[in-house]
């Protein structure tokens, strides 16, 4: 599609933003380290103190990253799932993912006492999480892509899904009903979601998938822009709609599927970064919609996370909290005053 | 010789269209021979639920036959790929675009898709098309704006010039005026008659406005329960084909006025 304006400027002031408060971002943290020690950190001098050196590698810059690649690979689910759907409040969640990934860890942390044995000696760390969390969303969204390839309509697919997220929220009830008072704690946490916590072994993985996603993306920005006129003109412009729909689900899937397995659901991002970088760019076009999605959501979750730190203090928040608790009243501000919404 | 030898560019052959239910097949009409030749303006005429947009819709791959087939420049549409056929046959829809914020440029570039690469990079050709399309439907002014800005004259304008910067030889229209008031409706006709005799490409159209297309286009198709026939404006009212297009109890056609006119109880 071609575009006339050019969107230089506004891209090379959010690249610039996005370095800017990833430094900022490891800046903060409940030790306060010095700017300049950090720096030093960084580019690999060994004479500052050594707890420091760990805080920053193996913490904050492996956190850093995470948030990074959760709130690009958020937000582009959520686009393509607005785009595929033209559907405005479609996220990244409404194909059974996230319920997927939250029966799984509730199966593994709240099915422990009800099923016993084998569940006992797993001790719940981030592998066994991601693993159950993987599997999870992976088995809700196999059921959700071979529905989608039995109906013929779309819109149907986004209630398959929906109703999915139902079924499952059920047996999690079911699970809590009959659970200790100290798994649920464990499950409600995980339920959070958190960025830190990953060792770098678990990031490469993270990362892999990450990009393989990410260069799915590009692959299919034609049949995106054609889906904006439907899928009739879509299909009459030479798209072969049913398996760009099916390309579309998978990319959103592995995007959505690997964050989740490693930081939990985390809300609001996928649906409302979207209209952000919609609201900013004022265009439709996916080669700079893409892009332009991913730069947002990085922002924006880097900025969440400088939040949930509650930077000079001890505490941290739920990141799943602050996404919603400062993201909504922005999108919502932005909505009312520029007063339309697309898709 | 030669005027014996048309160029027929779209042509079907006992084609029978409809639906095809869990067991039995639902038969909107059978028996449908047609063929149109390049550089000729149609018109699709029948009453709500005959059958006009199945007919479209198996014409232009949407749906599939129930039996006999369609043949587009000689060759069967079901060996068409969707992209070949994307460079043979443009669609003009009466469905709502959804709402995005294309600009009308944009819009109408989407038209070259089937010629892009795989980002969609528009090349020099590409740009030289779209402007034709621009220029040969008037729309120049409106170019930079959004589509939803748009009146549905002037939308409907665009959506005709994305067609022809598909650059396809054949343009089908689904009730392209059904939207519109008269003095829109006549200048849609014009514009679509203009476009025939300038670029030689064939378009098909349904529609509602008989007395106009009557007026206006080079042949008409005629559904109506007895099946489906085609042929020239005159000879088809000359032999009283137009009669059986709606129940005579309160329409008939006048072939003097070369319009329908309401029944009168005497």
């Amino acid at each position: 599609m071609a575009t006339q304006k050019k969107y230089t400027k506004q891209f090379v002031l959010l690249l610039l933003l996005v370095i800017v408060l990833w430094f900022t971002n490891i800046s903060f943290g409940s030790v306060s380290i010095p700017f300049l020690d950090i720096f030093s950190i960084i580019i690999g001098d060994e004479t500052v103190k050594e707890s420091w050196q760990t805080i920053i590698l193996n913490f904050r810059i492996p956190k850093a990253i995470t948030a990074i690649m959760v709130g690009s690979g958020l937000s582009i689910s959520g686009l393509l799932m607005q785009t595929l759907f033209r559907n405005p409040l479609a996220g990244p969640f409404v194909l059974g993912i996230s319920s997927g990934a939250s029966l799984g860890v509730a199966l593994l942390i709240l099915g422990s006492s009800i099923f016993g044995g084998v569940f006992l000696s797993i001790s719940f760390s981030n592998w066994a999480i991601a693993i159950a969390a993987s599997l999870g969303s992976f088995l809700v969204l196999s059921a959700v892509i071979i529905a989608a390839n039995k109906v013929r309509n779309t819109m149907s697919i986004l209630i398959i899904g929906l109703m999915f997220g139902s079924f499952t929220s059920a047996i999690i009830s079911v699970l809590s009903y009959f659970s200790e008072a100290q798994e649920i704690q464990q499950y409600v946490f995980w339920s959070f979601g958190s960025l830190g916590n990953l060792s770098w072994d678990e990031l490469a993985i993270f990362f892999s998938v990450y990009l393989f996603g990410i260069a799915g993306v590009f692959t299919i920005i034609k049949p995106l822009n054609s889906l904006l006129l439907g899928e009739n003109y879509a299909k009459s412009l030479g798209v072969n709609v049913k398996q760009s729909r099916i390309i579309i689900l998978v990319i959103t899937s592995l995007l959505t599927g690997v964050i989740t397995a490693f930081s939990g659901p985390i809300a609001f991002i996928g649906l409302a970064v979207p209209h952000l970088a919609k609201l900013i760019f004022t265009t439709s076009n996916h080669k700079i919609l893409i892009p332009a999605t991913a730069l947002t959501g990085a922002l924006v979750l880097l900025v969440c996370d400088i939040i949930a730190q509650v930077p000079t203090s001890e505490f941290t928040l739920p990141i799943n909290a602050i996404t919603s608790l400062f993201g909504a009243p922005v999108v919502i501000w932005l909505l009312i005053r520029k007063k339309k919404i697309y898709v | 010789m030669k005027s014996n030898i048309k160029n027929i560019v779209l042509k079907t052959e006992n084609l029978a269209i409809g639906y095809l239910q869990k067991k039995s097949k639902l038969m909107v009409a059978d028996a449908i021979n047609l063929s149109f030749e390049k550089g000729k303006f149609i018109a699709l005429l029948g009453k709500n639920g005959i059958g006009k947009s199945t007919l479209l819709r198996t014409i232009s791959k949407v749906q599939t036959p129930l039996t006999g087939a369609v043949f587009i420049n000689n060759k069967n549409l079901n060996q068409y790929t969707n992209k070949e056929l994307a460079t043979n046959l443009s669609l003009v829809l009466t469905e709502r675009l959804p709402e995005s914020q294309l600009t009308v440029f944009e819009l109408i570039a989407l038209g070259r898709q089937p010629y892009t690469n795989w980002v969609d990079k528009i090349s020099v050709k590409d740009l030289d098309k779209i402007n034709w399309a621009i220029e040969k439907t008037e729309i120049k002014h409106l170019q930079e704006k959004r589509f939803y800005e748009l009146s549905d004259g002037q939308l409907q304008r665009v959506l005709i010039a994305r067609a022809l910067a598909q650059d396809t030889e054949i343009i089908i229209l689904d009730e392209p005026t059904a939207h519109l008031d008269m003095h829109h409706t006549y200048k849609i006709f014009q514009l679509l008659k203009k476009l025939v005799r300038t670029t030689s490409k064939t378009i098909i159209i349904s529609t509602h406005q008989i007395n106009l297309a009557l007026e206006i286009v080079d042949e008409l198709v005629i559904m109506n329960g007895n099946g489906v026939l085609s042929g020239e404006t005159q000879k088809l009212i000359d032999t009283n084909k137009l009669d059986d297009l709606f129940p005579k109890e309160i329409l008939n056609f006048n072939k003097i006025l070369r319009q329908f006119t309401i029944r009168k109880d005497d």
